[in-house]
């Protein structure tokens, strides 16, 4: 039997109580959110399937160049070897922060559009903060991405180029919105003292729902687990690792031991291999669990049948799984355990389209029934 | 809303801004610093060696380590930080659906506060000192964390067999 609160949820969402309304600040940020979780997973495997494993290969390329000119004294060419390194690490970490921020930001929209019932402002305010979170939301990331190409290009600073600057703009925005959320929640909670304020639950108990809520805790616990263990196990034997690796690498290569230099020179590029799958893993379980917190909130607003409701739900918690623990095994498994993990975030990305499209067809639903009383 | 879900709402977002603002700070002010040191001193360890100055390339390496450490808790706060926070949020619009107690939600809302602000806390901290203080800190905060997470995920059970 249905709980007081998943009746009063579904009775707000048939009727459209207002908060789910056309160009609403809610369904600007539910589907902005789920658009930017989306499209920064598409750029994720991407990445990972076109850009990552190369630039690797690149960097190793470069190191072992630069180890074999400490061995023929060339200084210059160490120097050389170091500036093209730096750019291929430039390359990968723009990369990295542009898919890292763009579904980071889309977490927070839905988290945004989760409290709105509790931000007191006025609907055109709340659409505004809106506005100004995706914006921001947007222009960050894609400034991140544009950094390795325009470099340092008529900037007014030493170090930090145009493309840096905006970013950090669009991190200023991102900032004013949540502040301006906050002051509305601070709104929202001095008026409940006075008995004004009102609102509606915004969780349907619903098996999708539920099945979301308890997979993504469980994900998130796992994640910290395993956080844990990694931080008392190998990341500080990872660090002395890369240091003592490189100190090998210098020292042999000085003495022209070649063969036991080139030897480091691998051991080095397995060690961060190492280290990049390990914490890969580790944030991508924890970032799935939030996901899937986020959208049991969202499956009111998800127009489709209960099957594929569960369909949905079933084919994201099978991907939040698959690709973390693959990640993990790429060390010993090797392209095979990558080619799976890009499988995991494949089933990730269709099962977020899907419940995008359920959005949609509940917003379409609402505006048609809108316009007939009209 | 309950007390419970007050105190996750409200510290999630006053750490989410925290959080952001740390990063906004970071990025403007030494992350590019931190990462052009980074990769001179490396390069010029290199470069010494192969001029055979040996003391010299190893006090570079030297330094490579130091700023790297360094480096990696410093984004290490900035993404755990807010990570967390979103977590508070999201967990505070729907504690009350929690199969305890608000007495006892109070409590494990209290424990993950505390935590998610601990642990990246004292994850900075050892940028600072490398004693045990920063450590413990970190531990004492991670396990606040994972503890209250244990307990919610025994609430939504609770919940979900009723």
């Amino acid at each position: 039997m249905a709980s007081n609160s998943e009746t009063l949820a579904h009775a707000s969402l048939r009727s459209g109580d207002g908060t789910f309304a056309a160009w609403s600040a809610r369904r600007l940020l539910i589907i902005g959110g789920i658009g930017l979780i989306a499209l920064g997973m598409i750029f994720g495997d991407i990445f990972a399937v076109f850009i990552l494993h190369q630039n690797a290969a690149r960097i190793s390329e470069a190191l072992l160049a630069a180890t074999h000119a400490i061995g023929t004294q060339d200084a210059h060419g160490v120097l050389d070897h170091f500036s093209a390194i730096g750019r291929f690490l430039e390359h990968r970490g723009t990369k990295v922060d542009t898919h890292a921020h763009m579904i980071a930001f889309g977490y927070l929209a839905l988290l945004l559009a989760l409290i709105q019932p509790y931000v007191a402002l006025d609907e055109r305010r709340k659409k505004q903060m809106a506005m100004l979170f995706l914006i921001g939301a947007i222009v960050l990331p894609v400034s991140v991405f544009l950094i390795y190409y325009v470099g340092l290009a008529y900037s007014p600073l030493e170090t930090i180029g145009w493309a840096s600057i905006l970013a950090d703009f669009g991190g200023l925005l991102v900032i004013i919105a949540c502040l301006g959320q906050f002051i509305g929640l601070w709104r929202y909670v001095r008026r409940r003292r006075l008995g004004e304020a009102r609102a509606t639950s915004l969780l349907e108990w619903s098996w999708s729902s539920r099945a979301l809520l308890v997979g993504g805790t469980l994900l998130v616990l796992l994640g910290f687990l395993y956080g844990g263990y990694y931080a008392a196990v190998d990341l500080y034997a990872h660090e002395e690792g890369e240091v003592t690796t490189l100190r090998t690498i210098i020292e042999r290569a000085a003495a022209n031991e070649t063969t036991e230099a080139e030897r480091a020179v691998d051991a080095y590029g397995l060690l961060q291999a190492d280290q990049a799958v390990k914490i890969a893993a580790h944030a991508h379980i924890i970032e799935f669990g939030l996901l899937a917190m986020l959208l049991a909130f969202v499956q009111p607003y998800v127009f489709l049948s209960e099957r594929w409701r569960r369909r949905w739900v079933v084919v994201l918690l099978i991907g939040s799984v698959v690709l973390p623990v693959f990640v993990f095994l790429e060390i010993e498994w090797g392209l095979v355990a990558g080619g799976i993990a890009d499988v995991g975030g494949l089933l990730i990305i269709i099962a977020l389209l899907g419940m995008l499209v359920g959005v949609l067809r509940h917003t379409g639903r609402l505006d048609a029934e809108g316009g007939e009383v009209r | 809303m309950t007390r419970s879900q007050k105190l996750l709402i409200a510290s999630g977002l006053a750490l989410a801004i925290w959080g952001m603002a740390y990063g906004l700070y970071y990025a403007l002010f030494d992350e590019h610093q931190t990462l052009d040191r980074m990769g001179a001193s490396l390069a010029t360890s290199f470069a010494r060696a192969a001029e055979r100055k040996m003391p010299e390339a190893r006090a570079a390496l030297q330094t490579y380590a130091e700023t790297k450490f360094e480096y990696v808790r410093e984004v290490d706060v900035h993404s755990h930080w807010i990570g967390l926070a979103m977590l508070l949020i999201v967990l505070g619009v729907v504690f009350d659906h929690l199969a305890f107690e608000e007495r006892h939600r109070v409590v494990v809302a209290l424990g993950l506060v505390v935590g998610s602000i601990v642990f990246p806390l004292g994850v900075i901290l050892q940028t600072v000192s490398r004693g045990l203080g920063p450590q413990a800190l970190a531990v004492i905060g991670s396990a606040l964390v994972i503890l209250s997470l244990a307990a919610i995920t025994l609430g939504w059970a609770r919940r979900g067999a009723r």
